[in-house]
């Protein structure tokens, strides 16, 4: 049997749980109301266009990108502009919100709303990274960075590969999955999209050998698409981290504090690819995404195409309700998702699942003490050492942290998961990365 | 052999006295004048080098007493006004006496005034917990309960509540040092002044929510409806983002606006049970 790529180092092995593997993606009924955040991207908060009573249609942009990390913000329905204020968001933070109340499903007119594969691409280069800024596009796979930022390659830089991040490593999340079964050719026109983009002529599509029928299948269509490779992968957590996949496909490293395109890599989702295909050919812009909703006790799971501003709860009551012993409701993957405060928040561009727990399996193991077994150190994919970092932020020893690299760490949670002591490691951590940037920023001024 | 033993005694000795005299004339060539009254002044301070004063330690405000000739805007606030007027009697000045702060928490939301809707089960740090959440309870701003301030005190002067799982400050222990109010991410902790006895009013909420969310999200919180700002007859409260302030320079501890207070969001501290009162209340259940 010949070896299955991956990284070289750390990594985990999380139980996959891909419960909802084969449930195809149904379309969500609309709801009643939307609430769109002005913020769901990395970068500015987008200038929000729209007024209260204004009438909108779907599509139509009601916030605009202020900056050049920031995004367009559409609307995700037809309707009228009910309020537009602070709204409780996953984290329990007030954040500005356009809530839009559903009439209707009007869409605006340059939308092309035919399922018809449009292969041929007519526009260039530059129209065509302005195509997928006009239309908000920002990485699906839940960093949520605008998407022409990481076209916009920077003069001296050159990418020579484009790298298609199909591994979907998280546990539970399937929605990458089923979009790679359902719109495999719409993800290869994407993709041919980014290449010209970029002006590349190769791209090396990643997916996990967890999903061989994702990969079998986009191995038979690939052929008709000039420069795609797919490659399967070895399963091992974090095989979807940026730099991890890099690593694995071309034997690359991202130097630390450096970005892909330093050493020739540009990295898309390919939820990302295939918005990008309905930006450019469809004219569609981004305001739905597949979301998973998965959990061991939910009677039924599914994978949804949810527009954007869509409540969580709509999603859980879509999916047969909440069960009574719920004892976590998390935002994202299981292992670098969030818990939701409360489930009236909104699913933004960033949701590409929603994991219900029971209390059992939700509830942290009680900490116990360090036995420095350093199993945080070897599964680390970063290289670092996060008992040594944890200490540190504990003692708030954040000049040492930096000197640790602590800003390479990806969050991943992978020593968390690993501790046999049960540390909170990653908080710590975490910690450590706020305030050394903090004092990065400050040293600037 | 004794001429051996006496040889070697002598040119120890010798050795000896060589070195003392170079390591004698490399003092003297490098020597480094210190006014002696930085070391006075050391040793007046606590000695608690707990940074309150806003230098590194005792020594370094010593240092900087010592060479600048402003001395106004210098305070230890845990020697407080006998340590001040010594310190500045070493140097032949006088400073003005300034009243003495406390650390005043501002959030009345134990479990009973603020209900619990998710459980928190991360680290132990009210900072990690303010970078992943609001907090366990409707209200953003209040206090999270994990204890940072308790940490960083070196006066034992603060501790949780087992009950209402809030900050108690030891009012004799509280030297003002100011450790608290920069732990806190919630921006919880103010320092105010100690006041006449010990007496003191203030707002015990921080909520800038609109009346009827900060008023679901806790029983006792400032709904900013401006009572105590129409009732105040000394002007000392002032209202901005639905939340009452107090200024302690302008409070003449009369109580008009505790009694105002609809939801009981300001507090007094060390007053005397009220006797009106009491007795109004008595005439009420008489009549009843």
């Amino acid at each position: 049997m010949n070896m299955l790529k991956t990284f070289s180092k750390g990594g985990v092995h999380p139980s996959e749980n891909k419960i909802s593997a084969n449930r195809s993606i149904e379309i969500l009924p609309l709801p009643q109301k939307v609430s769109i955040p002005v913020s769901q991207h990395i970068g500015a908060p987008a200038t929000i266009l729209v007024a209260k009573g204004d009438k909108v249609k779907v599509g139509q942009i009601i916030a605009q990108s202020a900056g050049f990390v920031s995004a367009n913000i559409h609307s995700s329905v037809s309707g009228t502009v009910e309020s537009i204020d602070a709204v409780l968001d996953s984290s329990g933070y007030k954040r500005q919100t356009i809530t839009i109340t559903v009439e209707g499903d009007e869409w605006e007119s340059s939308i092309d709303r035919t399922t018809d594969l449009k292969k041929d691409i007519q526009l260039t280069s530059q129209d065509i990274i302005k195509r997928i800024n006009e239309a908000g596009i920002v990485g699906l796979g839940g960093a949520t960075f605008p998407s022409h930022v990481k076209l916009s390659v920077p003069s001296g830089k050159k990418a020579d590969v484009l790298i298609i991040n199909g591994v979907e490593c998280e546990p539970y999340l399937t929605s990458d999955h089923r979009l790679m079964l359902e719109k495999g050719h719409e993800l290869m026109v994407g993709i041919q999209i980014l290449m010209k983009a970029l002006n590349v002529s190769k791209a090396l599509i990643g997916i996990e050998n967890n999903k061989p029928d994702a990969i079998n299948y986009l191995k038979i269509i690939a052929g008709e698409y000039k420069g795609i490779e797919v490659h399967a992968l070895k399963v091992k957590y974090p095989q979807g981290g940026e730099k991890q996949l890099i690593k694995a496909l071309v034997n690359r490293e991202v130097p630390s504090g450096g970005l892909p395109i330093d050493i020739g890599t540009v990295v898309h989702n390919v939820g990302t690819a295939f918005a990008v295909y309905e930006a450019v050919q469809k004219n569609k812009p981004l305001f739905e995404r597949v979301v998973t909703v998965t959990g061991k006790i939910l009677p039924r799971t599914a994978n949804y195409m949810v527009r954007i501003g869509t409540s969580v709860s709509d999603l859980i009551a879509a999916a047969g309700g909440l069960p009574e012993d719920t004892g976590k409701v998390v935002n994202g993957g299981p292992m670098m998702g969030k818990a939701l405060v409360n489930t009236d928040v909104p699913v933004t561009k960033g949701t590409s699942g929603i994991i219900v727990f029971q209390s059992k399996e939700s509830k942290r193991k009680t900490e116990s003490v360090c036995i420095r077994c350093a199993k945080c150190v070897s599964i680390c994919p970063m290289g670092l050492e996060p008992y040594l970092l944890n200490k540190l932020g504990q003692q708030m020893i954040f000049d040492r942290m930096e000197q640790e690299n602590v800003l390479d760490c990806m969050e991943c949670g992978s020593c968390s998961f690993e501790c046999p002591a049960h540390l909170p490691l990653l908080d710590y951590i975490r910690l450590g990365k706020a305030e050394v940037s903090k004092i990065i920023r400050s040293r600037k001024n | 052999m004794s001429s051996v033993l006496l040889l070697s005694i002598l040119m120890l000795s010798l050795l000896g006295i060589v070195l003392a005299i170079i390591l004698y004339l490399v003092a003297q060539k490098f020597k480094v004048f210190e006014d002696p009254r930085i070391d006075q002044v050391e040793a007046i301070l606590p000695g608690a080098n707990c940074g309150g004063c806003g230098f590194p330690g005792c020594r370094g405000f010593a240092d900087a007493f010592v060479k600048t000739d402003d001395i106004t805007r210098m305070f230890c606030p845990v020697g407080g006004n006998d340590t001040m007027a010594a310190a500045a009697a070493i140097m032949g000045k006088t400073v003005e006496a300034k009243e003495t702060q406390v650390a005043v928490i501002r959030c009345a939301g134990s479990p009973e005034n603020r209900k619990r809707i998710v459980q928190y089960d991360g680290a132990t740090s009210c900072k990690i917990a303010t970078s992943l959440y609001g907090g366990d309870t409707g209200c953003q701003f209040g206090c999270l309960g994990l204890g940072d301030c308790v940490a960083v005190c070196k006066f034992d002067a603060i501790y949780i509540d087992p009950t209402t799982l809030l900050p108690v400050v030891d009012e004799e222990k509280c030297t003002s040092c100011g450790a608290c109010v920069k732990a806190c991410p919630k921006f919880i902790i103010e320092l105010r002044k100690k006041g006449p006895k010990g007496k003191r009013i203030f707002v015990s909420c921080i909520n800038k929510d609109k009346g009827g969310i900060a008023r679901k999200a806790c029983q006792v919180a400032c709904i900013g409806c401006g009572k105590c700002v129409k009732t105040c007859p000394h002007d000392a409260i002032t209202m901005e983002n639905n939340l009452a302030y107090i200024d302690f320079n302008k409070c003449k501890l009369c109580r008009k606006c505790v009694e105002e207070c609809p939801t009981g969001a300001i507090r007094e501290a060390n007053f005397p049970p009220r006797k009106p009162k009491i007795e109004a209340e008595v005439q009420t259940e008489k009549t009843e």
